[in-house]
């Protein structure tokens, strides 16, 4: 995962610290500048994440006093098929996992031409850049609310403008599959590409202009210099903007929760509204700990393998 | 700066049609930005009638106030006003915060020497990419034993461990010349002093760009609010839209007007700090 590369990254800048002069001994001074924050951290960041391990090894009623210790049982609950939990929730990670794939690539792919679009110089590049970004700066409720009512069968905006271009007007855009994945999905690339968009600006600019002239001098056309200078350029770039998005697009709530409820039925509601039911409005805590884990080893797996597929390319 | 050349310059007709064609695309994807938005501002000024009429217009025939009126009278089980004034102490609070222990902990990283430096920076790190979620039952029973469910301290302390902050201060700091801490000790400051009196005044582009994005970030939670904050008056803007989606289910306008109320602060936002914001995600996909 990013993270390792992070650390190396770390020690190196580490080393470097080292070799230069020091001022005085360390003493306190440093462990007062860190208190507050590692306070924070260990209070919220650290503890938690060990907490909720200890959690799921136990039939964790927050209703209850008794928490007896399980040991795996909710874990093994997930996967024996005769349990209460396991259609709820491999049905939650299939949603989950269908937001995933049909979102990851559009956003992976439509912000990368955005920013292309957008790398050149010319009048109104910022005011343009700054418009994609726009949606991003709003909150998913906000977007939730908005386009529950665009996409409403019925009185939407988006119904009556195909109606009036003569395509059909009744599609049940929030009622009925596919069409609700097809508006959730459109709904976070539109919420989302800026972001990316962004991201990729940044890294389109760190590519040097002499692999541009070099490429044109060697008569290459616009195909063979994206494929030859720009991709390879933004490698690292890609990497982070998969990973972080796949990581983005599996933690979908707020959109399920505000535009379709989950339905219809059960069927667009995601991993984490599942989660979040089980634990935090049945308090079935133990339960939804566990869960919490396995997704979150799904998760780490599905980011090493992009990390690797993409390194081992060098 | 950029590296791909401007349209190459044409002679004549075919240079102003390419560049016609050019803004002609920029144009319309903006467009589909932006008229959703617009669409929720108009709508907000609409009657319940004009709201819900097919085929819906875009102009209300008739703007008013009315939605606005209903929100800000103060109904019990909605109190927008309220809702309003708690994500501002929640976001400007956790801002705050987020600065404060960021910078602190950003310099000690940065630049003091100390056993344990590595494994700090590391474990901070790993967390980067540790999904949140998995954090949001135990620590739902952390904030119950601090008796801050239902609170505003619930919304402000918890998120306030950001690892992007330290990480991004920690970045900008190993950049600032260390000639002036130099002399600044030379004069006999102590590590404080050089802190406040050297290292923060020249830090403030990374500072505010910090605290923009940290402000943004909670004005906009949803999960964390919807679960850890239960009654009418102590909820945020985010639940509360949701509330108000159940309590007004056809009542378009006062919805929208809601949204709206939510947008408005940070759209506005957006439009000042505009360069710090970019600045700060474009910096976010570097890491990798």
């Amino acid at each position: 995962m990013a993270a390792t590369q992070t650390v190396t990254q770390t020690q190196a800048a580490a080393a470097e610290t080292n070799a230069s002069p020091r001022r005085r001994g360390p003493g306190l001074t440093p462990y007062l500048f860190l208190l507050p924050y590692v306070a924070v951290f260990t209070t919220f960041t650290l503890v938690p994440a060990v907490y909720g391990l200890w959690i799921s090894l136990h039939d964790w009623d927050y209703l209850l006093p008794g928490k007896p210790f399980v040991g795996l049982a909710n874990y093994g609950a997930l996967l024996d098929s005769a349990s209460p939990v396991f259609d709820f929730f491999w049905s939650s990670m299939q949603a989950t996992g269908i937001f995933t794939v049909t979102s990851v690539p559009l956003l992976v792919v439509v912000p990368l031409g955005v920013a292309l679009l957008l790398n050149r110089a010319f009048p109104g590049r910022t005011l343009f850049r700054a418009v994609y970004f726009a949606p991003y700066v709003l909150g998913v409720a906000v977007i939730g609310l908005l386009w529950r009512f665009l996409l409403d069968p019925n009185l939407g905006m988006v119904n009556a403008m195909l109606g009036a271009v003569g395509l059909p007007a009744d599609t049940p855009w929030i009622t009925a599959l596919p069409w609700a994945w097809i508006s959730l999905v459109g709904v976070t690339v539109w919420w989302t590409l800026g972001f990316n968009a962004v991201i990729y600006l940044a890294g389109l600019q760190d590519i040097p202009a002499e692999l541009y002239d070099a490429a044109r001098v060697d008569g290459a056309g616009r195909w063979a210099e994206f494929r030859n200078v720009t991709l390879p350029g933004l490698r690292p770039v890609l990497v982070f903007v998969i990973i972080n998005t796949i990581l983005a697009s599996a933690n979908m709530f707020g959109q399920s929760y505000l535009i379709t409820q989950g339905a219809p039925g059960v069927e667009t509601r995601t991993a984490i509204m599942y989660i979040a039911d089980e634990g935090l409005r049945s308090y079935r805590m133990g339960s939804a700990a566990a869960m919490s884990y396995v997704l979150t080893l799904g998760l780490m797996l599905i980011s090493v393998i992009v990390f690797r597929l993409f390194r081992e390319k060098d | 700066m950029t590296s791909v050349a401007p349209p190459p310059p044409k002679t004549g007709l075919t240079a102003s049609v390419r560049g016609i064609a050019w803004y002609t695309v920029l144009i319309g994807i903006s467009i589909v930005f932006v008229a959703p938005l617009v669409w929720m501002l108009l709508t907000s000024l609409k009657t319940t009638g004009e709201a819900t009429r097919v085929p819906p217009a875009w102009l209300p025939e008739d703007p008013s106030t009315r939605a606005y009126d209903t929100i800000f009278a103060g109904n019990t089980q909605t109190p927008v006003l309220r809702w309003f004034l708690n994500s501002m102490v929640a976001a400007v609070g956790q801002a705050l915060l987020v600065l404060v222990i960021a910078s602190m902990a950003a310099y000690a990283l940065a630049r003091m020497q100390f056993r344990g430096r590595n494994v700090i920076f590391a474990l901070i790190i790993g967390t980067l990419f540790v999904p949140g979620f998995v954090m949001l039952i135990p620590n739902f029973l952390m904030v119950d034993r601090l008796g801050w469910l239902d609170t505003l301290w619930a919304l402000i302390v918890p998120g306030a461990a950001s690892a992007f902050g330290v990480f991004f201060l920690r970045q900008f700091f190993s950049t600032l010349p260390r000639e002036l801490e130099e002399a600044a000790l030379i004069e006999g400051a102590n590590a404080w002093q050089i802190f406040t009196k050297v290292i923060l005044p020249l830090s403030k582009p990374a500072l505010a760009t910090l605290t923009v994005i940290a402000f943004l970030t909670n004005w906009n939670d949803f999960i964390w609010p919807v679960y850890v904050l239960f009654s009418p008056e102590n909820l945020t803007l985010p639940p509360g839209l949701a509330t108000l989606q159940g309590a007004y289910t056809t009542d378009y306008p006062v919805i929208m007007a809601g949204a709206a109320l939510a947008s408005i602060p940070v759209l506005i936002l957006f439009v000042i700090c505009q360069r710090y914001i970019i600045e700060g995600v474009s910096r976010s996909g570097l890491k990798g």
